[in-house]
This record gives structure tokens, C-alpha cells and sequence, in this order.
């Protein structure tokens, strides 16, 4: 669990479920903001159309859909013996793996390892596990330059934005706000709006960095337990630079992403490439294991997070939540997350995905609003390409959060709380059900136009009525139409 | 045959209409109809929203209710995944075992309305006539967790009179969601209109569906902005005929 650093600038209360506001709340800037909605859903289409594309040309897509699940539940079924493997293997290669139960471990230990080597500054490759921990935060307290090479990371960074994707995070910020941020930040004057003028001054910004800072920092797609090895794939090659040119990389990874042989990579990297960027190849796959006298770091460390992974493994129906290959396909693909990007949802994990590993990750203490942000249509089900069925783990928690909730004063004679009990009793008992038609039809009479139609309606209703009419109640409901027309016949 | 109609709490109360255009269909058809005059709900809206423990007191209810039928028809794509999809999970949970072999011997038997009449009557040309312009929303339930297919289409296709006008985005959610409406209000109106731009864009008179509930949803931003399309059950379009014309309150 992501713990208050105790610091007032650290603990910033934006995609911190500890501060977070529910979601209901979080997204009225949001939706207020018709540029962020415009960039957003813009955004998501481009990568979810290229992504369609792409999966109808594989014919055998749900086979390599089954495949890909069945080696994320193969690793989860296992998980203790392959992380040993990874461990004894990647050890063996010459690197040294640490593990952390939380994320205070994590970064103490990443902290040690980069005072040790005595760095001053450290790049990055685009890592959420990071930001899970609040890894940047932490190290710029300790006194460690931190910096962001991936592009998007860049632009947040500098802006001091937030991510609100898993894949592309600087997605809501649109072409001229990436060139204020520039100008301002890099001392550019004149800078155009043009995608090759805008790379062109990030990779003066980067090229330095590269050369000079002695300590990267990455995450990891796959742990391999078979090699050793560590997968990593991007888009723009600054990865790769964090990769080979620096003499000390730290590699900061969940548990649950290893994998049990390096031949699983086959099925992972296709069906990855074309969920994540819709794309049949991923352009910048790196692969390495421990390390290579004279070539590349030299020094590599793989701090192997569980920070309530083992908890959500132990889970039977939570636990496939840890299959995820964070291609972000499910975001794309979410209705709620196309009106409200990802900042709504408080975590650095937002859409779908992030409605049920972030509560998890929060031991149900907090985000108990982001298992009902769904209108459970199934699309990220059916777009996910390890087979998640995140509707069936958002159901689970949301029962959880309600075995919580129900028994608190609050919620005892909270108008949802208590018409879902009353409901409940009668649809129990089939007469009482039919005198409450007849009440309710008489009850809302009052609210009822001439036209038969209700346009404004108290408490929960309200809700409903602020943007539709709702149907008066008809006079014969349909078990009693039923029974006149039975007795009709007699 | 003999069917047994489960019509769901919801169109009992609100969509009585469906409900009795189900029935002339059916008949018409030579189905031998019969209601259990105790049916109430699948547990459906209680599953969803978290209250798992009173879904559980419902699910029991219509596997006891309908254990004896012949078959189950229900005219709700939403209500069926409920069964479906949930059901097994409420029941393994439950551990009852004389409930799980009931349940199991029930669920071959229960149909969603297009499934009936496409897979157990074995038509698609019902007889109806609907001189209409319509478009068809494919509910999430019937698309995703029924794989409904091409019945709703193919059942359009039998109807004299009817043009079928085809929506974009087909499977993008109207915002419905049950109490997601109300729970997250503001997000599902703004889904709604994202929706309901699509659905008028196709200019038909008419917008269709297996599911009254993402009906009430779109007729319900459709009424509030007098935007002059109407929604109904697709039980009415295929209940009409030249003598007996669909009851379009709306």
C-alpha cells in the first residue's frame, strides 16, 4: 500500500487514493472541460482504431488471446517458484535482485543503491510502478536529480503534470500546451507546434542527460524466470539509451510480472504490440540478463515490489487482476474513461484496470468509489488481451465495498442503501411488490406531467431527472393485465 | 410448445406494453404461454450494485419458481446475463447443492427473447408488419454476454414495411449502467449524449432494442430534448401487424 510520505509537497493530493475524491466528484472538472474531453477521446480512438485494425487482421486472435492468458495464469499458478528461478538466474548473469514487501522498502532500497554508487542524478525510463510508489517525490527529497526520458514523461514532468494513461500518460495534454511547456521550462523562444520541431527539443534536453548521468532507473514488461531476463518495450528508443549507456541501472518490478520462459514471449509481444499502440511490432524491444563485462551497465540491480500483490494472489477471483500486461487496451476501450480520462480515477493506474487494482492496492481502505465507475458494458473484457474479466472483479468489490459500508450509521438511511433493502423485501413477497406499483404510481402522480412524463424527481431520482424524462407509471401493470385477460377467458 | 415468461420486475412495472407484445407474438407464433403470477425480479440491479446477499434471496426465488418450465423466455437481454453469467458464481458461493443441480438443469432452458424464436422456433419471419424507418441499438448485455449475433438483425430483416437504418458505434454503452445512472450520474448522461448523437444521426423514427433499460435511458434524453425519434421494445415491432399495429405510447 502506497503510504503518506509525511511530507507536505510529497503527499500531493492528485492520483493519491488517499486523498483522492470519489469519482462521482473527481470528474466534474473533467467534464466541464471540453478541450480535455475533445483531446482525450480524440486520443483513444486514434490508438483504439489502429488496435481494431490490427486484431481483425490476426484470424487467430482469440487463440493467441487463450495463449496469452494461459501463460499469465501459468506464472500467477507458480508465482514463488518462478520468481526463485528469475532470482537464481538473473543473480547467476551478475545482477543482484532485492525484494521489497512495500513501497517504503522499494525506495529505500533504490535510495541505497544510487548513494552506494554515489549519483547525484538519475534517468528514467517510464515506469508506473514508479509512480506507484512515489518513487520521483522520494528521490528529489533525498537530494537526486531525477529525470524523464520518455517523452510523455518529459512533458509531464516539466509541466508538472500528471500521468492519466498507462501507455501514453501525456495524453490529455494536446500540442501547443506541450510547446508552452517547453519554451518555459527549456529557456526555447519561437517554438513551433510542429511534432519534429517538439522532438527536436527533447532530444537536446535528453542528449546530455544520456551522456553524463551514471544511474537509470526502469521498469519492466516481463521478467523472464527461465534467462534471467528483463523485457522492456518503448516506442522511442530514449529506453534504450537508459538501458545501455549509463553504468548503473535499477530495474523496479511488480512480482506478478514475470513470465515462465523466454519462448512465451512469442504470444506476449504480439498480442502486447497491437493492444497497447496498435501496432504489429513494437518498435524498440529491449531484452537483457545481468550483465555483459565491457558492454552496458554494469552495475544491475531488480527490486522485485510486492506491495499487496501477494494479498490480491491469494484471492480467487481478484487474483487474475495481477495478469495484466498493462497494454491500457481497456482504457481505450472504456466508455467512461473516453468522458473522463484518467486523472478522475485518483491513481496512477486509471480506466478499467485501474477500478480494480487500485482499491486492492489500497486494501480496500480507499478508492471504494472506483469499483462502481463502470457501467459494466464489457468492453474492456472483451477487448483485454490476457482475458481479465474485469466486470466480474469489479462485482466482487463492489459487494466488498458494500459488506463495508452497510453496517456504518451513514449508509444505513442512505436513500440508495435503503431503497435497495426495501427493494429487496418486495421483490421477496410478490403481493407486497404489487401494492408498492400501486403506491409508487400514485405517489408520483404528484410528480407527473400532463404529457404523462416526469421531469423532475426528489433525492435519487434527481439524479436521473437532471438530464432525462422518465415515463410516468403506467396504469396496469403487466401480472395484472395478465390476470384480467385470464379471467376474461374463463 | 409451451414457454413460460419470466417478464422482469422492470417492464412489469414500467413497460407493461412489451410485456403483452410478447404475449400476441408468442401466441401467434403457437407458443402456449403461461405467468407465474409470483415472479418479481432476477436479482439483477441488487448483483450489480454490490448486495450480493439479497441478489443471492432473488436468484433462489426464480430457480425454484421456474424449475418445472418448459422453457423460460425473457425479454431482457440484461436480465438473462444476470442468470447466465452470475447465477453459477451466486450458487458455487452459496454452496447449495440441490439449488446448483436445479439451477444447472434450468439454464439450458432459459432464452432470451430473439434466442427463443431464432433458435427454438426456428424463424426468423414472425409475420410482422411495421411500415417504419429503424435503427437498432445492440444493448451490452445482448452483444457481449449473450452474443446475440445477427437474430436481431435477421428478425428486422423478416418485417414487411420496416427500413433498417444502421448506427454507428454499435457497440459503444448508452451510459445505463442500472444504478450506475444515479450513482454516477453525471459520467452516464455524458455517455448518453455521446450515444444518442449516433442514434439520431441515422434519422429513423424509431430506436429499437432487446432491453428496455438502456430504452428508458436513450427515450428518456430523447423526450427531455423533443429530439422527435421514439424508442420501442423490439417485441412490439414484431408483435405488429397490418390488423393489429404496435401500441406506440411513447
Amino acid at each position: 500500500m502506497t503510504q503518506a510520505l509525511g511530507n507536505p509537497v510529497l503527499d500531493r493530493a492528485v492520483l493519491d487514493p488517499v486523498f483522492a475524491p470519489p469519482f462521482p466528484q473527481a470528474v466534474l472538472p473533467v467534464l466541464r472541460n471540453p478541450q480535455l474531453r475533445k483531446n482525450v477521446a480524440h486520443a483513444i480512438d486514434v490508438i483504439q482504431g489502429k488496435r481494431a485494425r490490427l486484431v481483425a487482421e490476426k484470424t487467430d486472435w482469440q487463440a493467441l488471446r487463450a495463449a496469452a492468458s494461459q501463460v499469465r495464469e501459468l506464472a500467477l499458478e507458480d508465482l514463488g517458484a518462478y520468481l526463485t528461478e528469475f532470482e537464481e538466474r538473473c543473480t547467476a548473469a551478475g545482477g543482484h535482485v532485492h525484494w521489497a514487501a512495500n513501497a517504503e522498502e522499494a525506495r529505500q532500497i533504490i535510495l541505497d543503491i544510487l548513494r552506494e554508487e554515489n549519483a547525484k542524478e538519475v534517468i528514467k525510463i517510464k515506469t508506473m510502478t514508479s509512480a506507484e510508489i512515489k518513487l520521483n517525490p522520494f528521490l528529489e527529497a533525498a537530494g537526486i536529480g531525477v529525470f524523464e526520458t520518455d517523452l510523455a514523461e518529459i512533458i509531464l514532468q516539466l509541466g508538472e503534470g500528471e500521468p492519466s494513461h498507462i501507455v501514453v500518460p501525456a495524453l490529455h495534454v494536446n500540442r501547443s500546451q506541450v510547446r508552452e511547456i517547453f519554451e518555459r521550462r527549456m529557456g526555447l523562444k519561437d517554438l513551433s507546434d510542429d511534432p519534429h520541431a517538439l522532438t527536436d527539443a527533447a532530444r537536446n534536453y535528453l542528449r546530455r542527460k544520456f551522456l553524463d548521468i551514471p544511474a537509470a532507473i526502469s521498469g519492466a514488461n516481463f521478467l523472464i524466470a527461465e534467462t534471467g531476463s528483463v523485457a522492456i518495450l518503448e516506442s522511442e528508443g530514449n529506453g534504450r539509451m537508459c538501458l545501455t549507456l549509463p553504468r548503473t541501472l535499477i530495474t523496479l518490478a511488480g512480482i506478478e510480472k514475470v513470465i515462465p520462459s523466454y519462448k512465451d514471449l512469442e504470444v506476449m509481444l504480439q498480442v502486447l504490440a497491437r493492444s497497447a499502440t496498435g501496432e504489429r511490432m513494437n518498435p524498440y524491444t529491449s531484452l537483457w540478463t545481468g550483465v555483459t563485462p565491457g558492454d552496458g551497465p554494469q552495475n544491475f540491480h531488480v527490486v522485485l515490489l510486492d506491495n499487496e500483490r501477494s494479498s490480491i494472489l491469494a484471492r480467487k477471483t481478484e487474483r487474475q487482476t495481477l495478469k495484466c500486461i498493462r497494454c491500457a487496451a481497456c482504457m481505450n476501450g472504456c466508455p467512461v474513461y473516453r468522458q473522463t480520462g484518467g486523472h478522475a480515477y485518483g491513481s496512477v493506474y486509471p480506466g478499467p484496470i485501474g477500478a480494480i487494482l487500485t482499491p486492492q492496492l489500497m486494501q480496500m481502505h480507499h478508492a471504494q468509489s472506483l469499483p462502481f465507475a463502470s457501467s459494466l458494458c464489457g468492453a474492456c473484457y472483451e477487448v483485454c488481451p490476457v482475458k481479465i474479466n474485469i466486470p466480474e472483479v469489479l462485482l466482487e468489490l463492489r459487494s466488498q465495498v458494500v459488506n463495508q459500508e452497510r453496517r456504518t450509521p451513514g449508509r444505513f438511511f442512505d436513500p440508495m442503501y435503503l431503497g435497495l433493502r426495501i427493494a429487496n423485501v418486495l421483490f421477496s413477497r410478490a403481493w407486497l411488490f404489487h401494492l408498492a406499483q400501486w403506491k409508487a404510481r400514485i405517489g408520483l402522480r404528484f410528480f407527473t406531467g400532463k404529457d404523462g412524463w416526469i421531469h423532475s424527481l426528489p433525492s435519487v431520482g434527481a439524479e436521473w431527472t437532471q438530464t432525462r424524462d422518465l415515463r410516468g407509471l403506467p396504469k396496469q401493470p403487466f401480472h395484472a393485465w395478465w390476470a384480467a385477460r385470464a379471467k376474461g377467458a374463463k | 410448445m409451451r414457454a413460460s415468461l419470466f417478464i422482469t420486475c422492470y417492464n412489469d412495472t414500467l413497460y407493461p406494453e412489451t410485456g403483452r407484445a410478447v404475449v400476441a407474438l408468442l401466441e401467434r407464433l403457437g407458443v402456449e404461454l403461461s405467468f407465474h403470477p409470483k415472479q418479481t425480479c432476477c436479482g439483477q440491479m441488487h448483483a450489480n450494485t454490490g448486495f450480493r446477499a439479497e441478489a443471492f434471496s432473488q436468484a433462489k426465488r426464480f430457480v425454484r419458481m421456474y424449475q418445472d418450465a418448459e422453457y423460460v423466455v425473457i425479454p431482457s437481454s440484461s436480465c438473462v446475463a444476470m442468470i447466465r453469467d452470475q447465477y453459477p458464481g451466486l450458487f458455487e458461493e452459496l454452496g447449495n447443492e440441490e439449488l446448483r443441480k436445479q439451477f444447472r438443469a434450468l439454464l439450458p432452458r432459459v432464452y432470451e427473447l430473439s434466442e427463443f424464436i431464432v433458435d427454438r422456433l426456428g424463424t426468423d419471419d414472425v409475420g410482422a408488419y411495421f411500415p417504419h424507418k429503424v435503427t437498432y441499438h445492440a444493448s451490452c448485455h445482448g452483444l457481449r454476454a449473450l452474443q446475440l449475433g445477427d437474430r436481431p438483425f435477421r428478425l428486422m430483416n423478416k418485417v414487411r414495411g420496416l427500413e433498417q437504418v444502421a448506427l454507428d458505434n454499435l457497440d459503444r454503452c448508452c451510459g445505463f449502467g442500472g444504478t450506475f445512472s444515479v450513482k454516477n450520474g453525471e459520467v452516464s448522461s455524458a455517455m448518453l449524449q455521446v450515444k444518442l448523437q449516433d442514434v439520431l444521426a441515422t434519422g429513423a423514427e424509431f430506436c429499437t432494442a432487446l432491453d428496455n433499460s438502456c430504452l428508458m435511458h436513450l427515450g428518456g434524453a430523447m423526450h427531455r430534448q423533443y429530439a422527435g425519434m421514439k424508442t420501442i421494445h423490439m417485441a412490439q415491432i414484431l408483435a405488429a401487424t397490418e390488423a393489429q399495429p404496435a401500441e406506440t405510447t411513447l
